[in-house]
């Protein structure tokens, strides 16, 4: 990905979903409350643009807050991995 | 204790590890002695393990139950490929220096030379299934497995080849599988029967020694080569019988020989038949039949079957004497044997009823016959969905099929053209209980897939009550209280002599229910308290996947409640058309007068006139283009415009002459909604229209034109499959042909369509079959990965749902009033 500048525009795409990085303790709650390790997470590659953008660290986790047709919005949460 | 496998890994097998597995090395071709007993050094050897009942194995002492057998080996004189290796060996060949054997991956040269030592390299042709040819002459094994033993370990690891060394793809020594894997029977006149494996080893061993024999008394090179080809055949087809370009091997019968491949891969082998296909007992498969007057959870099961199919059931001082009563009973209901206490089984039959009856006591299991009322699981392949498999509760009848209700067809995408349908009994209290909670049909009337009642009246159901609530239907006493007491509502009537059919159909409807709704042909139908007050009930009431009155019923009222329902008004529907009797014919589609024939006529006539004059324009080139579109597509485009154009009046002429209101019995049909469409009605009595192909008028045939009917380059609407006749007239011959393209057209592209998305389907529930919904109501995998946080984001499930959603409005409004 080196040399490749992403266009900070993609943030305002309409197709792109909010990102937000839990921070540490929003984070224990969250594996606490699902009663998970971070592994059990979804994972979203620390390679993707939007990561990138947003500055997430691997070990991080990404709160993002979706349009959905059946619920109107929808909350999911990611872990960032390399690769 | 158990424990976790961290690793399995594959790899070639050397000849020194393979020598240390065996047990014995296997010189002699002959099986058994002038005795009876296996041979030593034989291929049947009791060292190689036992397969007879209570014998000790030579080798690990232990019996036939303990014993997995044991390895032997023959020891080849000459090596031979490994079929099931010979791509990889023709691979490495291709790479290996012919001199030096070194990998040559490095640089290519032309003529190819190798970069270590300079030799010319000369191009080696792979004959399957196991010659090797270098330029003029054949590599034999002995050459190649030189070459292989001088590569180098660097250069192997260099090209990631893992598992072992490369020369160990050509065999020197042949391992013997266990006698377990290809036990001898023994037939019914005492004699013995090899398995196809111990027919190879035998032919192995006898090559290897008449192979022996000639090198050792010096024969002539083209017979020891004419010999180590056997060898290498014969060994290959140990391995694999289906090889193409040498022969199959074959028993003296002229059987071919199943090897190990063919154990595994073939639809009798083990994976598509032993490890992919199981079979179950306690189950049955027959045609089946409808039959309306059963109810939509039972189904019918013949005698016969019955009396196969048992139900275990636990003797207990509470049960002790009506157990006995089925023993004793000679015919069905009866029981087919008990388990003692001990485990033993015995079966009842006519002499031993009344002994078996004085013997059980509690602690024994009666397996019964099936009876009514006992729950089963029906099902029909393809079991695509969960409602392809539901629980049902069973009526013996004296017939020869199944029988099931037609209202519960859809779900199992059934009909009675020969289908057949499969019937599992549950054998424990259990699977019983979870069956008739979870599975039971009245709990599958609202679909999983899209939230509206999935089960619901069907055709005859559906004009049988569109006939018996509209305005104007008057029965007698007699029949009121005939067709009440023959769908099963018992009620006294009030003391009047006429009954409108509204006022029946009431009788089937809860008393408190309130619902407004618009009817199929857009009359408004309402119902208060329980009465049908106006309007008709139809496609849009009692249908399936619209009924608006089984979808509140089920949502209201509970599954008990509809399912009552269901039964009752398809039972309503079809009782009625009986007495009214209900049929259609020629008469029904005189519905378009001689005036109005004639203005249809004029219609199409002016129409084809039309088409003609654009016809003209566009020939002499005049025609103006619609935006992005070319002169021929521009004509094509007003032509189909003009066609509907002509269609819709056609229709317009036939709904203005109000034959719709008349009713007869075909007109009926269309409006309640059971089945067809005005369209249709209009297609029969007024004009076919316009067939179409690939989305387009009809284009394809010969060059220029789709029939010799026709003049080349005409456009006109006859040319090209506007069909004026109606089906009641007839179609012209050139019609009748374009109507029979269209058919054909969209026959294909159903099959087609429908293979293609279910195969996409299939894959997709591959995919996601361990994903279930957990306690905590996230979505997870087997290794309790979470794939969603809640269930489709809103956590409904469809099938509790209304379409999919929750109808907050509708239950605020049932409690603030």
């Amino acid at each position: 990905m080196k040399g490749i500048n992403i266009n900070k525009e993609i943030l305002d795409h309409y197709l792109v979903p909010k990102h937000i990085i839990l921070n540490e303790k929003e984070k224990n709650e969250l594996l606490q409350k699902l009663n998970i390790s971070e592994q059990q997470l979804p994972k979203i590659s620390i390679n993707d643009p939007i990561v990138k953008l947003i500055g997430a660290k691997e070990g991080d986790v990404i709160k993002i807050i979706r349009k959905s047709h059946t619920a109107g919005e929808s909350i999911y949460y990611r872990l960032v991995v390399k690769i | 204790m158990v424990s976790i496998i961290k690793k399995i890994e594959f790899k070639l097998i050397s000849p020194q590890e393979a020598k240390k597995l065996a047990v014995m090395e296997v010189t002699k071709s002959d099986l058994y002695d002038n005795d009876g007993f296996p041979v030593e050094g034989g291929p049947m050897d009791p060292r190689l393990g036992v397969i007879d009942p209570g014998l000790k194995c030579r080798t690990c002492g232990l019996t036939m139950e303990g014993c997995l057998g044991h390895f032997g080996y023959i020891e080849l004189v000459k090596p031979v490929i490994h079929v099931l290796y010979a791509n990889y060996i023709y691979k490495l060949l291709k790479i290996t220096c012919r001199k030096c054997s070194r990998i040559m991956t490095k640089k290519v040269t032309q003529p190819k030379k190798c970069p270590y030592c300079g030799e010319e390299q000369i191009p080696i042709k792979f004959e399957k299934p196991y010659t090797f040819i270098e330029g003029e002459n054949i590599l034999n094994p002995l050459q190649i497995r030189e070459r292989f033993e001088k590569i180098p370990d660097e250069d192997l690891k260099d090209l990631k080849f893992l598992g072992g060394r490369p020369e160990w793809l050509i065999l020197t020594l042949f391992l013997v599988p266990p006698v377990l894997v290809r036990p001898s029977i023994t037939l019914e006149t005492g004699e013995r029967s090899e398995d196809d494996l111990t027919h190879k080893i035998v032919d192995i061993l006898r090559i290897n020694q008449r192979l022996k024999e000639s090198i050792e008394i010096g024969a002539p090179d083209f017979i020891i080569s004419d010999l180590w080809e056997l060898l290498q055949y014969h060994v290959a087809t140990f391995f694999d019988n289906s090889l193409v370009g040498i022969p199959t091997s074959r028993h003296r019968s002229g059987r071919p020989l199943k090897t190990l491949a063919d154990r595994l891969r073939t639809k009798e082998g083990r994976f598509r038949h032993n490890l992919a296909g199981k079979r179950v007992n306690f189950a049955a498969r027959t045609v089946i039949s409808p039959d309306p007057f059963i109810s939509i959870d039972e189904v019918g099961v013949p005698l016969v079957v019955a009396k196969d199919l048992t139900i275990p059931v636990y003797v207990t001082k509470n049960n002790i004497e009506f157990i006995k009563t089925l023993i004793l009973n000679p015919s069905w209901p009866s029981a087919n044997y008990i388990i003692r206490p001990d485990g033993r089984k015995k079966k009842i039959t006519d002499e031993n009823r009344e002994e078996i009856a004085k013997e059980i006591a509690p602690g024994y299991i009666v397996h019964r016959h099936l009876q009514n009322g006992d729950i089963v699981l029906f099902n029909r392949q393809p079991s695509l969905h969960r409602v392809s498999m539901m629980a049902h509760r069973v009526r013996v009848t004296p017939w020869r099929t199944f029988t099931l209700n037609i209202c519960t067809c859809p779900p199992y995408n059934a009909d009675f053209d020969g289908d057949e349908m499969n019937l599992h009994v549950l054998q424990n209290e259990e699977a019983r209980a979870e069956a008739a909670l979870l599975m039971a049909v009245p709990k599958h009337i609202r679909s999983p897939r899209y939230g509206g009642p999935l089960i619901g009246a069907e055709h005859d159901h559906v004009s049988g009550l569109y006939s018996l609530t509209k305005d104007g239907t008057e029965v007698s006493r007699e029949t009121a209280l005939q067709l009440l007491f023959e769908i099963g509502v018992e009620v006294e009537l009030p003391n009047k002599n006429k009954f409108t059919g509204k006022e029946i159909f009431s009788y089937l409807l809860p008393k408190d229910l309130n619902i407004e709704f618009k009817s199929k042909s857009g009359v408004k139908t309402v119902i208060k308290n329980g009465k049908l007050i106006e309007g008709v009930i139809d496609a849009n009431a009692i249908g399936r996947e619209k009924g608006k009155i089984i979808d509140i019923l089920e949502k209201e009222y509970g599954t008990e409640e509809v399912h009552k329902f269901i039964d009752r008004v398809s039972k309503l529907g079809i009782k009625w058309l009986e007495k009214l009797g209900f049929t259609i014919g020629l008469d029904d589609f005189e519905i378009v007068s001689k005036e109005n024939e004639e203005k249809i006529n004029s219609i199409i006539e002016n129409g084809k006139k039309e088409v003609e004059k654009l016809i003209e324009i566009y020939k002499k080139g005049e025609l103006e283009c619609l935006p992005g579109r070319t002169a021929k597509e521009t004509v094509e485009v007003r032509i189909m415009q003009i066609v509907s154009g002509i269609i819709n009046s056609v229709r317009k002429v036939i709904e203005d002459s109000g034959v719709f209101e008349k009713e007869n019995c075909a007109i009926m049909i269309a409006k309640s909604g059971a089945r067809g469409s005005l369209l249709h009605l209009i297609q029969i009595a007024g004009a076919v229209g316009q067939e179409q192909s690939l989305g387009e008028r009809i284009h394809r045939g010969y060059t220029g034109r789709t029939l010799s009917h026709f003049k080349e380059n005409d456009l006109s609407l006859d040319a090209h499959g506007f069909v004026g006749s109606s089906f009641k007239t007839g179609l012209k011959p050139y019609e009748f042909f374009f109507d029979a393209v269209s058919g054909r057209g969209s026959l294909m592209d159903k099959s087609l369509r429908t293979r293609h998305s279910g195969y996409l389907e299939r894959r997709l529930m591959n995919a996601l079959q361990d994903l279930k919904v957990e306690y905590d109501g996230t979505i997870r995998d087997n290794r309790k990965i979470i794939v969603q946080f809640n269930f489709g984001e809103d956590g409904i499930d469809p099938s509790k749902s209304n379409w999919g959603t929750i109808d907050i409005k509708s239950i605020v409004q049932k409690f603030v009033k």
